[in-house]
C-alpha cells in the first residue's frame, strides 16, 4: 500500500519535533494570554495603557504567526521525514534561530517599547514620534528576519529532498496523474501539501526579507525611503501567503491521523490533485484583498483579489472536508481527543472561510475593512483551524504514547470548541456593528460584545492550560516511545 | 444595509456546517461500505463544485459592475471637495459642513505613515472608507442621504493615539 511510511524516523528527529511541539505549547498559552489581556482591557476590567495595550497586540500577533508556523512545520517533518530524506540538523537549526528571533523580538517590544503591529507596515517603524528608539524598531525587524531565515532553511531543505525523490515539482504534485493519464499511484497527501507550502513559502519568505530588509535601512538612514504602496504589497504578499501556509501544513495531521482512527486510507483522487495544484497558483497572487482600500492600487489587482479570494480557498478547503467527512462518516471510529481535535479543525477551517470570502468583496470590504470582523474571521481558521490541528497531533503522539483520554481531555476538548466559537462570534458580531480592529480603547457603545468575549476568551485559555500541561507531563514517555 | 447582510449569510452556512459535521460525527461509530461511500462523497464534490460555480458567477457580476475605484464627472455641477490628510495623531479636514444628496469627493492622504479614513454615520456604523497613505490620495466619493453628525475614525493602525484620532463632519440638508 503507498499509504505505508517508506523511511524509519530517526530518534534526533523525533526529539526535534518534540522540541517544536514544546515550544508551541508554552507560547500558545502565552500568546493567548496576551490576547485574553487584550480582551480585558477593551472591556475595561483591565488598566492596560494604550502604550502597553499595543505592545501586547504586536507580541500577541507576530508571536502567533510564528508559532503558528513553528508548530505546523513539526507536523509537516514528522510525516514528510518518513517519504523523504530531511536533513535533522536542519531542522535543529531552524528551531535555534526561531529562539534567537523570538530573543530580539521580545527585546524590542518590552524592552525598547517596539509596537509597530506585527505587520510592520511601512513606514510606522520608523515613524513612531519617539515611542520607541530606533534600535527598538531595529531588534523587531532584524529578530523576524532571523526566524525567516530559519524557516527558508527549513523549506530549503524541503525542497532539496522532495526533488531528490521525485525529480520535478510535477511529479510531486502528481501532475502525471492528473494530465497524463498516468495509471501508478500519485504522491501521498503529505509530499502534495508539503510541495506547494514549501513552494510558494520560499517566495513569501524572499518577498518578507527584502521588505525588512528595506525597514532596517530606513530605520537608521530615513532619507533611505521606500515607495509606501510597494512597500504594502510586498509585506501582504509575504503575510498573507505565510500565515496561510501553517493551515496548509496543519493539515497533513488531517490526512495522515484520522485515517489511521477511522482504518481508511486518505485517497488521493484527481479532483484532490487539482485543487491543491490550482491552489498553489491562486495564492500567490490572492494577496491584493488586503489592499482593497487603497483605491490608488491597479483596479485590474482589486478585481483579481475578489475573484481569487472566492475560488483560490475553496479548491483546497472542499476537497479536504468533503474527504475527511467521507473517511470517519460510519467508519467504525472511536472518538478520542486527537481525532476529535482533528475533526474540529477541519470545521473550523471551514467555518472560518465564509466570512473571509464575504469581506473579500469589494462592495463589503467597504464597509467591513478592518473592522472586528477581519480578526473574527482569521481567529477562527487560526484558533479552532490551524491550533486545533497542532493540539490534535500533540495529542495523537501522546496517545501514540499508550495515554487514555480522561474525563479532564474530554471537557477541555468541549471548552476549546465552545469557547473559541463563542469568541471568535463575538469578534463577528463586534465587525458587523463596526468596531474598528486593533483600538486600545474603546467606545461605551463596544463594551458588552468585549466583556462577553472576554469570559470566552478564558475558557479558551483554560482549556489551553490543560493541553499544553498535559503535553508537557507526557513528554518523556513520548520521547522514549 | 451591507454589514447585517455579511451576518446574515454567514451564519446560517456556518450552522448548515455545524449540523453535517455534527451529522457525521455523531455516526461515525457505526460501519458501512467504505467504497459506497467514497462514491456518493465523489458525487457531493462534484455537485458542490457546480453549486459554487453557479454561485459565484452571479455573485461576481452584480458585485464587480459598481466598484468605487474611479470618480465619474458629476451631473449638476461640480462635487463638493474635502481634502483629508491623517497625521499621527488628528485629521487635518480641509472643511467639515457637507449638503446631503449632493456627492462629496474626500481626497484622502497622510502626512507621516498609514492611517485609514472610516467614515461613521450618526449611528456609529461604517458607511465608507479608504486609505490614507504618504505619497498617494485616494478619492472616496460619497453621497450623504441623511443630515446629522458623521464621525471619522481612523482604521490603519498607526501608533500610540491611533484610537484618540477621530474627527467630525456635519451633514445638513441643501438650503
Ligand atoms: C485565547 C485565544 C486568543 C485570544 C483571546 C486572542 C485575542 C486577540 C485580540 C483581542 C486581538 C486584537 C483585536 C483587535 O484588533 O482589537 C487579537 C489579534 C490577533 N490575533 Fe489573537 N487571540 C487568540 C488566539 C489567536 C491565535 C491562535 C492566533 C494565531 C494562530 C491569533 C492571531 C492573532 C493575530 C495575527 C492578530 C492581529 C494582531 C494585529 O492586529 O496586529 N490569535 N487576538
Ligand atoms: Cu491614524
Amino acid at each position: 500500500m503507498a499509504d505505508k511510511p517508506e523511511l524509519p524516523l530517526d530518534p534526533a528527529g523525533k526529539r526535534g519535533v518534540l522540541a517544536y511541539l514544546a515550544v508551541a505549547a508554552v507560547v500558545l498559552l502565552l500568546m493567548m494570554l496576551f490576547g485574553l489581556a487584550m480582551r480585558l482591557a477593551q472591556s475595561e476590567w483591565l488598566g492596560l495603557e494604550a502604550v502597553y495595550f499595543y505592545q501586547v497586540m504586536t507580541a500577541h500577533g507576530i508571536g502567533m504567526v510564528a508559532i503558528a508556523a513553528l508548530g505546523t512545520a513539526a507536523i509537516l517533518w514528522y510525516f514528510l521525514a518518513r517519504r523523504v530524506r530531511l536533513s535533522t540538523g536542519i531542522l535543529y537549526a531552524n528551531l535555534a534561530l526561531f529562539l534567537v528571533g523570538v530573543v530580539l523580538v521580545l527585546a524590542g517590544i518590552f524592552i525598547g517599547g517596539f509596537a509597530g503591529a506585527w505587520t510592520f507596515l511601512y513606514p510606522l517603524p520608523a515613524k513612531p514620534m519617539g515611542i520607541w528608539p530606533q534600535w527598538a524598531a531595529a531588534s523587531y525587524l532584524l529578530g523576524v528576519l532571523i526566524v525567516g531565515v530559519g524557516f527558508l532553511l527549513f523549506y530549503l531543505d524541503c525542497a532539496r529532498a522532495i526533488l531528490g525523490r521525485y525529480g520535478s515539482l510535477g511529479r510531486a504534485l502528481g501532475w502525471p496523474q492528473l494530465f497524463g493519464g498516468d495509471a501508478s499511484e500519485p504522491p501521498p497527501p503529505v509530499v502534495i501539501a508539503s510541495t506547494v507550502v514549501t513552494f510558494i513559502n520560499l517566495l513569501s519568505i524572499l518577498a518578507g526579507a527584502v521588505i525588512l530588509t528595506l525597514s532596517l535601512i530606513n530605520v537608521y538612514v530615513p532619507g533611505f525611503t521606500v515607495d509606501a504602496l510597494l512597500a504594502k504589497n510586498l509585506i501582504y504578499f509575504f503575510g498573507h501567503v505565510f500565515i496561510n501556509s501553517t493551515i496548509y501544513m496543519g493539515v497533513i495531521a488531517v490526512y495522515e491521523i484520522l485515517p489511521r482512527a477511522s482504518g481508511r486510507p486518505w485517497k488521493v483522487s484527481r479532483p484532490f490533485l487539482a485543487g491543491w495544484s490550482a491552489t498553489l497558483l491562486m495564492v500567490l497572487a490572492v494577496y491584493p484583498h488586503h489592499l482593497l482600500m487603497d483605491f490608488v492600487n491597479p483596479t485590474w489587482m482589486h478585481v483579481l483579489g475578489q475573484v481569487l479570494s472566492y475560488t483560490s480557498s475553496l479548491p483546497v478547503i472542499a476537497v479536504t472536508a468533503v474527504g475527511t467527512l467521507a473517511n470517519v462518516h460510519r467508519s467504525g471510529l472511536r472518538w478520542n481527543l486527537a481525532s476529535g481535535l482533528l475533526f474540529l479543525s477541519v470545521l473550523g477551517w471551514a467555518t472560518g472561510v465564509v466570512p473571509a470570502v464575504i469581506d473579500a468583496t469589494i462592495v463589503v470590504n467597504k464597509v467591513m475593512h478592518n473592522t472586528m470582523w477581519v480578526p473574527g474571521h482569521f481567529h477562527t481558521y487560526l484558533l479552532l483551524g490551524v491550533v486545533a490541528m497542532i493540539l490534535g497531533f500533540m495529542a495523537w503522539l501522546d496517545e501514540a504514547a499508550a495515554r487514555g483520554d480522561s474525563a479532564l481531555d474530554r471537557a477541555a476538548f468541549w471548552v476549546f470548541a465552545v469557547g473559541g466559537f463563542g469568541f471568535t462570534a463575538l469578534f463577528l458580531l463586534s465587525g458587523r456593528d463596526s468596531v474598528p480592529r486593533r483600538w486600545a480603547v474603546h467606545l461605551p457603545e463596544w463594551l458588552p460584545y468585549d466583556r462577553v468575549a472576554a469570559c470566552f476568551a478564558a475558557a479558551v485559555v483554560l482549556a489551553m492550560l490543560v493541553f499544553a500541561l498535559r503535553f508537557l507531563i507526557g513528554l518523556k514517555r513520548m520521547a522514549a516511545a | 444595509m451591507i454589514h447585517s447582510l455579511a451576518w446574515q449569510v454567514t451564519v446560517p452556512l456556518v450552522l448548515a456546517f455545524f449540523a453535517v459535521f455534527a451529522w457525521v460525527a455523531l455516526g461515525a461509530g457505526d460501519k458501512a461500505d467504505a467504497t459506497a461511500i467514497s462514491q456518493t462523497s465523489g458525487r457531493i464534490r462534484s455537485w458542490i463544485f457546480w453549486v459554487l460555480v453557479a454561485v459565484f458567477l452571479p455573485i461576481f457580476g452584480y458585485t464587480l459592475r459598481d466598484l468605487p475605484y474611479s470618480v465619474a464627472a458629476v451631473a449638476g455641477g461640480p462635487p463638493q471637495v474635502i481634502k483629508a490628510i491623517g497625521h499621527q495623531w488628528r485629521w487635518e479636514l480641509s472643511g467639515t459642513e457637507v449638503q446631503v444628496g449632493k456627492p462629496v469627493d474626500f481626497h484622502i492622504t497622510a502626512s507621516d505613515v498609514n492611517h485609514g479614513f472610516g467614515l461613521y454615520d450618526p449611528d456609529l456604523k461604517l458607511i465608507a472608507q479608504a486609505q490614507a497613505m504618504p505619497g498617494y490620495t485616494n478619492v472616496l466619493r460619497h453621497v450623504f442621504t441623511r443630515p446629522g453628525k458623521y464621525r471619522v475614525l481612523c482604521l490603519e493602525y498607526c501608533g500610540l493615539v491611533h484610537h484618540g484620532m477621530l474627527a467630525e463632519i456635519t451633514a445638513s440638508e441643501a438650503k
